[in-house]
């Protein structure tokens, strides 16, 4: 079963993948020639024909940003459209969205930008994210920012759209990341909580998303004690529920008094479940909601007790079955684990490239 | 099987021991005969399966998967086992998940050509958990934090009988320990032991402390030298010879020498060392033989185990625990005399009228192989446990150094958010003659709860550079490390390796340039 690394490498490297190509910007446009109008730049994906970036880095002209993420809504770009609630986020996180100006476009909304038109479909990875659908003299191309298949009550499902180019994500592009049923996680929480009725649980999650996610699926599980948020996770939640996202109550975690916390759920950030902060509950059992726990190592590493195989991320499955039904001939690897994902459209005698945008690097939730 | 997965799975994130120990009851609470018999065998070491695991996997997954992209998985996961129970296509499941009893039965029995189908079938009804369960159970190494010792203390933790008589009772019954789940639930009687070779609870001591020690007096306590082994247990009864550990482990397979020699009839209590021309060799010696399955040749002729005698429990079938020590030392003595078992002698008693004697003796022997003193009842009989006021251990005063500390790494569980495990060096002269630190050894206690948090705050205000869950600070903290031992190592950068190092003291006042040199150690080494 172990084979030479090198024959590993050199068989990807013969997928056809082109890495890091800038384009001219004199070279001539063709709509069935994908990469003469959507380009990589500096600052990431650009639509010529359209004359915007798609989750640029910071300081671009245009930007059609995907969703609310760090890694995807950067700050100081002079215009910026999204959906109402992507720009929601911008705000309260970046305390502006753009320098200049911004424009809301609602999910099945089309917009002409240039020479051509964009319209917003539901990527179903957290609240107001979205896919970008560019069509270009009857090109169609999906750029799909981060997705998910599954069902999530906090944010509109993922909406199908054939295209001739899918530009993907690919941060769980293996075939060990089948992410399974996110309810039956949140059943060990609560049985959990029940084995261990005198210690807090403390749930690291990604204050975007993930927080709400967990909290949603307590609440349909029929857990209606208060949840603990550490105060990095309040504001988001707020945002949440101004956009009609019903979350239960809420209580800081910050200053409770140790013994009330006794037998609870608190969420945390990542960062915070086993660090100083977490000092202040009682006996903690240390859970953590991500993608990432379905494998061990990567749970024992961050020295957590509960793994909750919870993801806002698209798993291999979903990642395989979205690019066959949207029928692209050719396909865009984005961020994440591209190698296998690429193997994978290669074999199914699809075109396949890399596109190793910078500052994509393994987003952690 | 989805319970003892749920269960295994626990087992392998809890750090915490009471917390293993309320996974473990609440699961011998919950599960039926005989799958929480088998889980027991599996948590005590007890199911082996002769299969060649590794080729079946093969021959199961080849066909499965994309070689690369199974290459590409492997490699991030770390484990191959893993990254089956993980890559196998789910969702095909169909039909009842397997019960536990069912597997293993089924494995006992089946042909080993079978075992691949079988192994594919259950493989398709299980969740990734389950697959993953199933995978470590063939490999007979469930790796989860479990020794047999623990998994017998949650039986009795859930049963309310005393850790002891389930000692006691262990190496009678057999998986899937039907009889034993039986009388701990209280619907059948106690497992018979009858005259099989068994482990029967050591007789342990206590640390004696100053104002107990003024009242040792030699008309009621007899000495003897604690030899720096492990203690075991050797026993010879309806045919059978065994070795146990202290906490009844059979060792018997790594130690055919001195089991050999065991006469029929009797349970020994002694020590286990190598031994060499009538000296003791240092404990290193002795850890090489240890934690085998089985022994080399080679290995038998240069590291000769040996036991020490300290007590006799049962002579021809007759139980001389409730006999008082002196007895019990008497007919040792003459028994030993009778049949002088090869690879065995007998521990010295050691004259004395006075505890200031006594301490002028100790205070004077250099042997190797000697860790303190033993001081037992005349008159105390052989109780299972430490019961107070019959032996006590007086051991010699620890080795201390100065040393500096170099990293510190987070800890686990309860100690999670602190760094709480520390390496320290001592200097020595670089390459270019500048004094350089090399690290000689970890430790993770001997400190208070208050200097832990001391030593957190500490170590986060003066890190240099981090690696992951490790913290490398300035060279500018010494604790006084104190040890048993210190021997030489190939496996360690400094050349030596301490024997159960502790933090003794903070030295919040010393310099670091004034730590000790490594030359310093290495005038410890016994060799």
């Amino acid at each position: 079963m172990v084979r030479n690394p090198n024959t590993l490498q050199s068989e990807v490297a013969n997928y056809g993948v082109f890495r890091d190509l800038f384009y001219a910007a004199d070279q001539k446009m063709r709509p069935d020639r994908f990469d003469t109008w959507l380009t990589v730049d500096r600052k990431g994906l650009y639509c010529r024909p359209g004359g915007f970036h798609i989750d640029p880095d910071g300081g671009a002209k245009r930007a059609v940003v995907t969703h609310g993420h760090s890694d995807h809504a950067r700050p100081g770009h002079d215009h910026v459209l999204a959906t109402a609630e992507t720009l929601a986020v911008m705000r309260t996180r970046l305390g502006t969205a753009a320098r200049l100006g911004t424009q809301t476009l609602a999910y099945g909304e089309t917009l002409a930008i240039g020479e051509v038109s964009v319209t917003l479909l539901p990527a179903g990875h957290v609240l107001g994210s979205a896919q970008v659908l560019i069509e270009w003299k009857g090109a169609r191309v999906v750029v799909s920012g981060d997705y998910k298949r599954s069902a999530d009550p906090t944010c509109a499902a993922f909406e199908l759209a054939p295209c001739h180019l899918f530009v993907t994500e690919a941060t769980f592009a293996l075939p060990v990341f089948q992410h399974g049923d996110a309810n039956e996680e949140v059943a060990k929480l609560i049985r959990s909580r029940e084995r261990f009725p005198e210690r807090a649980h403390v749930v690291g999650a990604y204050g975007l998303g993930k927080t709400q996610r967990v909290i949603a699926l307590l609440r349909a599980a029929g857990y209606d004690r208060p949840i603990y948020l550490h105060d990095a996770l309040a504001e988001y939640c707020a945002l949440y529920e101004s956009f009609g996202v019903r979350l239960g109550e809420l209580k800081a975690a910050t200053g409770a008094p140790r013994d009330e916390l006794k037998g609870e759920v608190v969420l945390a950030p990542p960062s915070a479940i086993a660090d100083r902060w977490s000092r202040r509950l009682p006996d903690p059992v240390t859970a953590f909601a991500s993608g990432w726990m379905r494998v061990r190592a990567r749970a024992r590493q961050q020295g957590v007790e509960l793994p909750l195989v919870i993801s806002d991320h698209a798993d291999w499955r979903e990642l395989v079955e979205t690019i066959a039904e949207t029928g692209a001939e050719e396909v865009w690897v984005t961020h994440g684990r591209e190698d296998a994902l690429l193997r994978h459209i290669q074999t199914t005698g699809r075109r396949g490239r890399a596109l190793a945008l910078i500052g994509r690097e393994d987003e952690d939730q | 099987m989805k319970s003892f997965a749920e269960l295994l799975d626990r087992l392998a994130y809890t750090p915490s021991r009471n917390d293993k120990l309320s996974l473990l009851a609440d699961y011998f609470a919950s599960t039926p005969d005989p799958d929480r018999g088998y889980a027991l065998a599996a948590l005590s070491d007890g199911l082996f399966f002769r299969l060649p695991l590794r080729r079946i996997l093969t021959e199961l997954i080849v066909p499965k998967v994309d070689p690369v992209l199974f290459d590409l998985s492997r490699d991030y996961v770390g484990d191959t086992a893993e990254t089956i129970a993980l890559i196998w296509p789910g969702g095909a499941v169909r039909g009842k998940p397997p019960r536990l009893a069912e597997i293993v039965e089924t494995l006992q029995s089946a042909h080993s050509t079978k075992v691949p189908a079988l192994l594919a079938g259950w493989l398709d009804q299980l969740d990734a958990t389950g697959r993953w369960a199933l995978l470590k159970l063939m490999t007979g190494a469930l790796r989860v934090g479990v020794s047999a010792r623990l998994a017998k203390t949650a039986l009795a933790e859930w049963s309310g009988v005393p850790l002891a008589d389930i000692e006691e009772i262990w190496h009678c019954v057999e998986p899937p320990y039907s009889e034993l789940f039986a009388w701990l639930s209280g619907t059948g009687p106690r497992p018979e032991v009858g005259t099989r070779a068994t482990f029967r609870p050591l007789m342990l001591s206590h640390q004696i402390e100053d104002r107990e020690l003024q009242l040792i007096e030699s008309k009621d306590f007899v000495a003897e030298w604690k030899w720096d082994g492990i203690r075991v247990q050797a026993a010879h009864q309806g045919g059978e010879k065994r070795l146990f550990s202290r906490t009844g482990d059979d060792i018997s397979g790594a130690f055919p020498d001195v089991v050999d020699s065991i006469p029929e009839g009797v349970v020994l209590d002694g020590e286990l060392l190598v031994m060499r021309d009538g000296e003791v060799a240092p404990f290193n010696d002795l850890q090489q033989r240890l934690n085998r399955k089985s022994v080399t040749g080679a290995m038998l002729k240069s590291h000769p185990a040996h036991i020490r005698l300290y007590d006799m429990l049962f002579e021809a079938g007759e139980d001389l625990r409730p006999l008082p020590f002196i007895e019990r030392r008497t007919r040792l003595e003459a028994w030993h005399r009778a049949h002088s078992p090869r690879r065995t002698d007998i521990s010295g008693i050691i004259d004395f009228s006075s505890v200031a004697e006594l301490e002028a003796l100790w205070a004077g022997a250099r042997e190797t192989g000697i860790e303190g003193l033993m001081l037992k009842r005349r008159d105390s009989p052989y109780l299972a446990g430490r019961p107070k006021g019959h032996w006590y251990k007086w051991k010699r005063a620890p080795l201390t150094i100065d040393a500096v500390l170099m990293y510190a790494q987070r800890g686990s569980g309860k100690r999670s958010s602190y760094y709480s495990d520390y390496t320290f060096g001592a200097w020595r002269d670089g390459e270019a003659g500048e004094p350089e630190l090399v690290p000689v050894g970890k430790s993770y206690f001997g400190f208070t709860d208050e200097e832990l948090r001391e030593l957190d705050r500490w170590v986060r205000n003066h890190t240099v550079d981090s690696f992951g869950p490790v913290r490398q600070v300035e060279p500018k903290l010494v604790f006084e490390v104190a040890f048993d031992s210190v021997h030489r190592s190939n496996r360690h950068k400094s050349g030596v390796a301490m024997r159960f190092p502790r933090i003794h003291r903070i030295r919040w006042d010393k310099p670091a340039e004034e730590a000790d040199r490594l030359e310093t150690l290495a005038a410890m080494i016994v060799e």
